[in-house]
């Protein structure tokens, strides 16, 4: 056989086994872009029904009251329902991608795959973490307020905030701790912080307050007769 | 039901008894040892002078006193009387104390009343105040004889008061109370009323024990659903009304939840009910309408004013969620202005109450906060208020009342507008 017949031998075998592997993999991509298709469907109609969910659970509302539609009016983001039905519509989404890239059958990318979707769990406990985090530091800051202002204490805003800024602090420590992300770095950051607010709200109260922890003491245990205030007028 | 859960053994053996009586008087009672004693001596000289011939049972709701109530109770009902000397009571009087479940709540002590009568068949019923310390035995009189006599389904009090006294009533609770649900029961939070077996047990069939209404501020409530169910009313001067003030009655915020909290919630109940009414109706009432001391304002606490000035700063955010963006303009407006000059009008009050009537609605913050928030509004409010009347006659600080109660009926349609807003 000449050299030329060898050529074309094997320039043809290669051709054949290159038709073969494309009429391997044809329908493959065919059925993973029909999965991609049926996925983005899919996800669009599951956007659909949670943006209606959310809208007649007032979702927009409770999210106002955490606090969290302010920050996202800040960062110029869409409304928190519209958010969380784009996220439910890219998660699904890609969830079928990679369930029709899974179809392919490409080594190495189904470990890649699997690991995703174990993540999901966490990164749905992670978010639920964050927005009730947010919805408690919105309540007991606002509580925290209101309650120092009719008792007419001393820098309500500054106890407030000090309220708000722990439990979200808190909220974010547990959020990445599920994520499994500088779970180190967040405690020890959480621990200085609410160690040194602890330290300060000692220092501030041991200095600052000793006349007001005797008062309160004597009030407490000397049962003093009660000096009339001057706003205690009985209002009923 | 009720009295199966709230009644317990020992407390039913007491009534079994005391067996049917035709008048019951409950005393709500939680460590009142300084005051209890002279209020059930004045109670019990009342019905032997006024009732000697009607079976009676003066009933002691404590809600757990540490200071040796309930004794004092007991020994008051078999103490001589200093009141009344030559009366002696042709019929049964008797006195039990007992303790309802679950800690001091002014709703249980009186759902514990309502379940002791509706057993005992009582045909009045009246409750007294602990604290009462000007009380009389005319006030039984008073209170009883329009449901014994006159078949009257609720009397409530009118009470001589201080310039200074009761003014969240006056400035709020009376007007807007007055004004939409149309009847002008100057005590709409009584500490002491008289009501009919039959709305005893209506009210008791109510389902709002295991509520919050059913622990604090049942006593608006009672009032307002004798209105919605159409009982008759009315209402009787008592006499001056003195107080002992202790930690609770300086308490404001815990004031407003008792009143202005359930005012807004019974709001949703009776939705039908006010907004259908219009034009306010006097309810019959006995002896003088009103009667309020002459005597000057004494002082006019600075820090009313201070604590609303500071409190619309503070709680801007809040107020925001709240209030339109006019009103509380307003508000901040009357915040500036020095301590001599300021005044908040009877119009933005009015505002402001129906602006927070009809949050509390759409709750768009917690309902607790909405009631705490308005506080500092309140205190503004009745600092302009003393302000306002610290000259004036009792003529002319009742003009200004019922002036208050015109401008909360006139502006009614305002409150439906904001309630029928989209929420």
């Amino acid at each position: 056989m000449s050299q030329w017949q060898k050529f074309v031998t094997q320039l043809t075998q290669a051709t054949q086994e290159i038709v073969a592997s494309i009429a391997q993999f044809l329908p493959r991509l065919m059925v993973m872009l029909l999965i991609v298709l049926v996925g983005w469907l899919i996800a669009y109609v599951l956007r659909s029904i949670l943006r209606t969910i959310l809208r007649l659970a007032r979702f927009d509302k409770l999210s106002e009251h955490a606090g969290a539609s302010q920050l996202l009016r800040k960062a110029a983001l869409p409304p928190s329902s519209e958010l969380l039905s784009r996220f439910i519509f890219w998660i699904a989404w890609i969830s079928f991608i990679l369930i029709g890239a899974s179809v392919l059958g490409i080594g190495g990318l189904q470990q890649h795959i699997s690991q995703f979707f174990g993540f999901l769990p966490r990164l749905f406990a992670a978010l639920f973490i964050f927005f009730f985090g947010l919805l408690a530091a919105s309540f007991f800051s606002r509580a925290a307020l209101l309650a120092a202002v009719n008792a007419d204490l001393p820098s309500p805003r500054l106890v407030s905030f000090t309220i708000r800024t722990m439990i979200i602090v808190f909220a974010l420590s547990m959020g990445f701790e599920e994520l499994g992300l500088g779970e180190r770095t967040v405690l020890v950051a959480f621990t200085l912080v609410f160690g040194a607010l602890m330290l300060g709200l000692a220092l501030a109260f041991g200095i600052g307050g000793q006349d007001l922890a005797r008062r309160f003491l004597e009030r407490r245990f000397v049962h003093e007769r009660k000096e009339p205030k001057e706003d205690e007028l009985s209002p009923l | 039901m009720a009295e199966e859960s709230i009644l317990t053994d020992d407390f039913l053996r007491e009534l079994m008894n005391v067996g049917e009586v035709d008048l019951v008087i409950g005393v709500p009672t939680y460590n009142d040892a300084k005051t209890v004693g002279q209020v059930v001596q004045a109670i019990r000289a009342g019905l032997l002078k006024y009732f000697p011939r009607h079976r009676s049972v003066i009933i002691n709701a404590d809600g757990g006193s540490k200071d040796g109530t309930q004794d004092l109770v007991r020994a008051a009902s078999i103490s001589d009387l200093q009141h009344v000397t030559n009366v002696s009571a042709l019929r049964t009087l008797h006195c039990i104390s007992t303790q309802y479940p679950g800690g001091p709540a002014s709703g249980t002590a009186l759902q514990t009343i309502l379940a002791a009568g509706e057993l005992l068949r009582a045909n009045a019923s009246a409750v007294v105040s602990p604290d009462a310390t000007s009380i009389e035995p005319e006030w039984m009189d008073r209170l009883l004889q329009p449901v014994a006599r006159d078949n009257v389904d609720l009397v409530t009090p009118v009470y001589g008061r201080q310039k200074s006294e009761g003014l969240l009533v006056r400035s709020l609770v009376y007007p807007m109370s007055r004004a939409l649900y149309a009847k002008r029961v100057r005590e709409p939070y009584p500490t002491e009323f008289a009501f009919s077996g039959r709305l005893g047990s209506h009210f008791l069939a109510k389902d709002i024990w295991s509520q919050e209404v059913g622990h604090i501020g049942a006593e608006i409530y009672l009032v307002i659903s004798a209105i919605a169910g159409g009982f008759r009313l009315a209402q009787s001067f008592v006499g001056t009304k003195s107080r002992v003030m202790d930690h609770s009655s300086g308490d404001l915020v815990f004031a407003m939840r008792q009143t202005v909290g359930v005012l807004f919630w019974s709001l949703e109940q009776y939705f039908p009910l006010w907004s259908a009414q219009t034009e306010s109706q006097p309810i019959p009432t006995i002896g003088a309408e009103h009667e309020i001391s002459p005597e000057p304002v004494p002082i006019i606490p600075k820090r009313l004013y201070e604590m609303f000035v500071r409190g619309v700063a503070e709680i801007e955010p809040v107020l925001k969620s709240i209030l339109s963006p006019q009103t509380l303009g307003e508000l901040q407006r009357a915040a500036t202005v020095p301590e001599g000059n300021f005044q908040y009008s009877d119009e933005l009050w009015v505002r402001t109450a129906y602006e927070f009537a009809a949050s509390y609605h759409k709750a768009v913050i917690s309902r607790d906060h909405i009631i705490q928030a308005m506080a500092p509004l309140y205190r503004g409010k009745a600092y302009a208020f003393l302000e306002q009347n610290r000259d004036a006659t009792p003529a002319e600080m009742e003009n200004n009342v019922e002036a208050l109660c015109q401008t909360f009926e006139r502006s009614k349609p305002y409150l439906l507008e904001l309630w029928n807003e989209k929420k």
